[in-house]
């Protein structure tokens, strides 16, 4: 019998596991994908909101601006990549002005520190690339952006590392009630807790609503998103988060730089109703191609180097929905965490622990029992050639490159590896270390990763997968579905 | 702690094709010290997974396989004793061509070149830069990836193929698939034409019955987790889909052959100047960048067609760097006279010469923007028509090239530019 399940592994599941460990507990994760981050947390716009934009007193603008302030804290002791860039909301026309003022009033309502609007001079000073009809902005300077799996992952690490056991490939299709216990189909497993954390993503609305009334139903409509990410080459075309004021023309799209040097370009906004629908379309991405030059001058759309989609898990109260459900006792909600729910990660998971913890009276680890910290993975683009040379003399593979766009060696493939949660997959090393993330997209490193995997976790050729069962990368071997010929010298008995 | 700086006359950065002959003629255009950096653990770049023949016919009168191709340079270069380090990648080259590279046996090297050779190659253009609409499973591959993975790991990686862009690597991959038990539905390419030489597609589609789709594109690709099927639709002249004319390819997996980029991260970091038609550094005569004493050939100047005439190019450029580092290069520019192309001629290589430095025949390679038939390959000096020479067909998946010689240019001691073009008549 667990303490806490918590059903799924996205970030939001992370941070709440990461923080319940805290406690005196036994939590377990489960997580219907191979690893963690694999849905609305993997593909974002990646960006550490101000909290400019929610409306004041709701759960989304307190959880915003916590974790605005929460994530560059958690960012020194768990070691992801985050860079307080800061964020600007470029106003297009002089009659909208006013709206900079409403966002500004709203963000100190918010309790966001040094909102300032600048002029137009200001704005081409720190953005020489911007639109040439942009007339001032909102510029927040606590704004930034984040590695979304760097983040997601060292939760996980830091959660494995303090006795959090996660469970993969694990879809969740029952959740019940028996006894005083809550009872949970997990794959082929029953896992029994006292309480539930339904951090499912866009699927916490079929979780939520096998415990809830019938009156209390939840309804989660993917938002689909459409994004294009150009090379590095084009990374610093802006330099801050450009985001639009909304007009009557529409929202326009987000231009930013990301934490791993390329330029993020996005997201469309579709309510669609298949929640697997990842696929980017025509019309999205042509809806993107155009309403970024609205805000930024001659983005070098042909240095695109891949295009995505994301669903974000939206409500139509527009808010978090976080609390025990009704009817349902140690059944908690942490659903519809659409944007700015990364941003909000590290507050919600210091919410959502807190409530479990005293509705299930969990003691404090004993002082020390607790370890906050969790080693980083070495990023070679950010050392000197000589820190560089350093780590070559502690372990040479780091001199033996893997992915040469991204400038990642063997040691670092190896490194991750071997950490629970164990990545087994391209995408999963993807995320860990950014191999096959540059520009040739995996062309020359795809083979020699399926290699290490194969060497360091035991697997054969055709089990390594793109990201988990179902994507593998080879079907089989050289002509092994073509009969031999009976050559005239062998005889052939026929 | 920084290491000592080594030195070394010249420094090739690449040890395919293009590294190897350019280390050779460097050699024998008298330098002894010469250095080859290579980031395999073996010497011959791409060329050890082309295992299919047809290389060398120009250079050696046979026809070799990759891997045969590229040991006869290695041989030469091992009888030569050229040093080589191989497991070695350079990760900076610096405007005073100071190299440095990382190792697993040396960690990071410092190493002063009187002369560098940029001989890094290409790398094929992924998916992402397509932005095809559609999912993103397991079972895209460009056509090199894949042909690593069967030729060299023996591993397939898909039983019902279909391949999207004609460039050469694609259509030998069909070739292949189809030997090794899968099933190649079709070829379908954006252009009009095909990106590829015309011998390949008679030795792997036209031989196989595997149907070449012109003016044909991929328009969205099915499947979450492994590709299940693409959608192929016909293009019109601006190379749009053309409503009602998709059709849906029921297949495990789509191989990409949509173009090559000469790689030149390393290049732009130093400073070279690139064109943006070839995306190769701009290189005179001598195949020297904007960088004096860095030199350029093969792949990763502009993408060639045949391995015999980067071998041919690169034994230029080692040439060049020797006489460099020698000191019998002049370094004054002179006459630098541009070479101008124009009308159907999309670049040439070089595209600038000094007619002090140039040697009594220079080629010059380029290629042609459209399939182009019965015209007259033309050479201007200023005004004055040189070379007027007719083709019967000339297409994009093909190089050209001209000569020009000293003494015709020494004759013409005014002119300010060569112009190279296509004339009807």
């Amino acid at each position: 019998m667990f303490d806490v399940i918590v059903i799924g592994a996205g970030v939001s599941g992370c941070s709440i596991a990461r923080e319940l460990a805290r406690y005196d507990a036994r939590v377990c994760v489960v997580e219907r994908e191979e690893d963690v981050c694999c849905g609305t947390s993997k593909a974002n716009s990646a960006i550490v909101h101000a909290g400019f934009d929610a409306q004041p007193e709701s759960l989304m603008a307190m959880l915003n601006v916590e974790g605005n302030r929460l994530m560059y804290e958690w960012a020194k002791e768990l070691n992801f990549a985050v860079i307080n860039n800061g964020s600007l909301v470029v106003c297009m026309s002089e009659a909208d002005v006013d709206g900079l003022e409403m966002l500004r009033r709203r963000g100190e309502a918010n309790g966001v520190p040094d909102l300032r609007i600048i002029d137009r001079a200001e704005l081409v000073a720190m953005e020489p690339n911007i639109a040439d009809d942009a007339v001032g902005a909102l510029w927040a300077p606590t704004g930034g952006i984040v590695d979304p799996f760097g983040l997601t992952v060292a939760l996980a690490e830091n959660a494995a590392a303090n006795g959090v056991e996660f469970r993969f490939n694990a879809p969740v299709t029952k959740v019940a009630r028996e006894g005083d216990a809550w009872v949970i189909t997990a794959g082929e497993e029953t896992l029994y807790a006292k309480a539930v954390v339904n951090a499912a993503g866009v699927y916490a609305d079929t979780i939520h609503n096998q415990v809830a009334a019938p009156d209390d139903q939840l309804t989660i409509v993917p938002r689909k998103g459409e994004y294009y990410l150009l090379d590095t080459t084009a990374g610093t075309h802006v330099n801050h988060t450009i985001f639009m004021l909304p007009t009557a023309m529409g929202k326009g799209v987000l231009v930013s730089p990301t934490v791993h040097g390329n330029l993020i370009v996005g997201p469309t906004a579709t309510d669609i109703e298949d929640k697997e629908a990842v696929d980017t379309t025509p019309e999205g991405l042509h809806d993107v191609a155009t309403k970024c030059s609205l805000t930024v001058k001659n983005v070098p759309l042909r240095e695109v180097i891949t295009t995505f989609a994301g669903l974000r898990a939206h409500q139509a109260k527009h808010d978090f929905v976080i609390g025990e459900v009704e009817g349902a006792p140690l059944f908690f909600d942490c659903a519809a965490i659409e944007s700015p729910g990364l941003t909000s990660a590290p507050a919600i998971g210091c919410m959502v622990s807190g409530l479990v913890a005293e509705a299930l009276d969990l003691a404090k680890k004993p002082e020390g029992a607790f370890d906050p910290t969790r080693r980083g993975v070495v990023n070679l683009m950010t050392l000197s050639f000589d820190e560089w040379d350093e780590l070559c003399k502690q372990d040479p593979a780091y001199g033996h490159i893997i992915c040469r766009c991204c400038r990642v060696s063997e040691a670092q493939i190896v490194d991750v590896i071997h950490r629970v949660p164990t990545p087994r997959s391209l995408d999963a090393i993807k995320r860990r270390t950014g191999a096959t993330m540059g520009r040739c997209q995996g062309g020359f490193c795809t083979p020699k990763l399926m290699e290490i995997l194969e060497r360091e976790l035991g697997m054969r050729p055709d089990e390594v997968t793109k990201r988990g069962p179902g994507s593998e990368l080879v079907v089989g071997i050289n002509k092994d579905q073509i009969e031999a010929p009976v050559s005239a010298s062998e005889g052939g008995e026929a | 702690m920084t290491k000592e700086l080594e030195r070394h006359a010249i420094v090739v950065v690449g040890g395919g094709p293009a590294g190897l002959a350019a280390a050779i003629g460097a050699y024998e255009a008298g330098e002894r010290d010469i250095l080859v950096l290579e980031r395999d653990t073996q010497l011959g770049g791409i060329l050890n997974q082309c295992i299919h023949n047809g290389f060398g016919l120009h250079t050696f009168q046979e026809e070799l396989t990759g891997p045969e191709y590229a040991a006869r340079y290695i041989a030469l270069a091992d009888e030569l004793g050229i040093e080589r380090r191989l497991g070695t990648m350079v990760m900076d080259i610096s405007a005073d061509r100071v190299v440095t590279a990382v190792s697993s046996e040396a960690g990071i090297t410092r190493i002063q070149a009187g002369a560098v050779i940029l001989a890094m190659g290409c790398r094929e253009r992924p998916r992402g830069a397509l932005a095809i609409p559609g999912y993103r499973p397991a079972g895209i591959y460009s056509a090199g990836t894949a042909q690593r993975l069967v030729n060299i790991e023996g591993q397939l990686p898909g039983r019902e193929i279909v391949i999207l862009g004609s460039g050469d690597i694609g259509l030998i991959m069909a070739r292949r698939m189809t030997f090794e038990g899968a099933h190649v539905q079709c070829v379908a390419e954006v252009m009009p034409y095909s990106g590829g030489l015309k011998r390949n597609i008679v030795q792997c589609l036209n031989d196989f019955d595997i149907p070449l789709l012109l003016s044909h594109t991929v328009t969205r690709i099915e499947g979450r987790q492994r590709v299940e099927a693409v959608w192929i639709a016909e293009v019109d002249e601006h190379m749009k889909p053309i409503p009602g004319t998709e059709v849906r390819y029921p297949c495990d997996t789509l191989l990409l052959s949509v173009g090559l980029l000469p790689e030149n991260e390393l290049s732009r970091e130093a400073g070279v100047e690139l064109s943006p038609v070839t995306r190769g550094p701009v290189v005179n005569e001598s195949l020297e960048t904007s960088i004096p004493g860095v030199f350029a050939c093969g792949n990763v100047l502009h993408v060639h067609d045949l391995v015999d005439y980067v071998s041919e190019e690169a034994a230029n450029a080692g040439a060049s760097a020797a006489r460099f580092v020698q000191g019998a290069i002049d370094a004054g520019d002179g006459q630098r006279i541009p070479i101008v192309a124009t009308d159907g001629v999309r670049y040439t290589v070089p595209s600038s010469v000094s007619v002090t430095r140039m040697p009594e025949a220079l080629t010059v390679r380029f290629r042609v923007g459209n399939v182009f038939r019965d015209h007259y390959v033309s050479v201007y000096l200023g005004d004055e028509r040189i070379q007027h020479r007719k083709k019967r067909v000339m297409a994009p998946g093909e190089m050209e090239q001209i000569t020009l010689k000293r003494a015709e240019l020494l004759a013409h001691p005014d002119i300010e530019s060569i112009t190279v073009k296509l004339e009807e008549e």
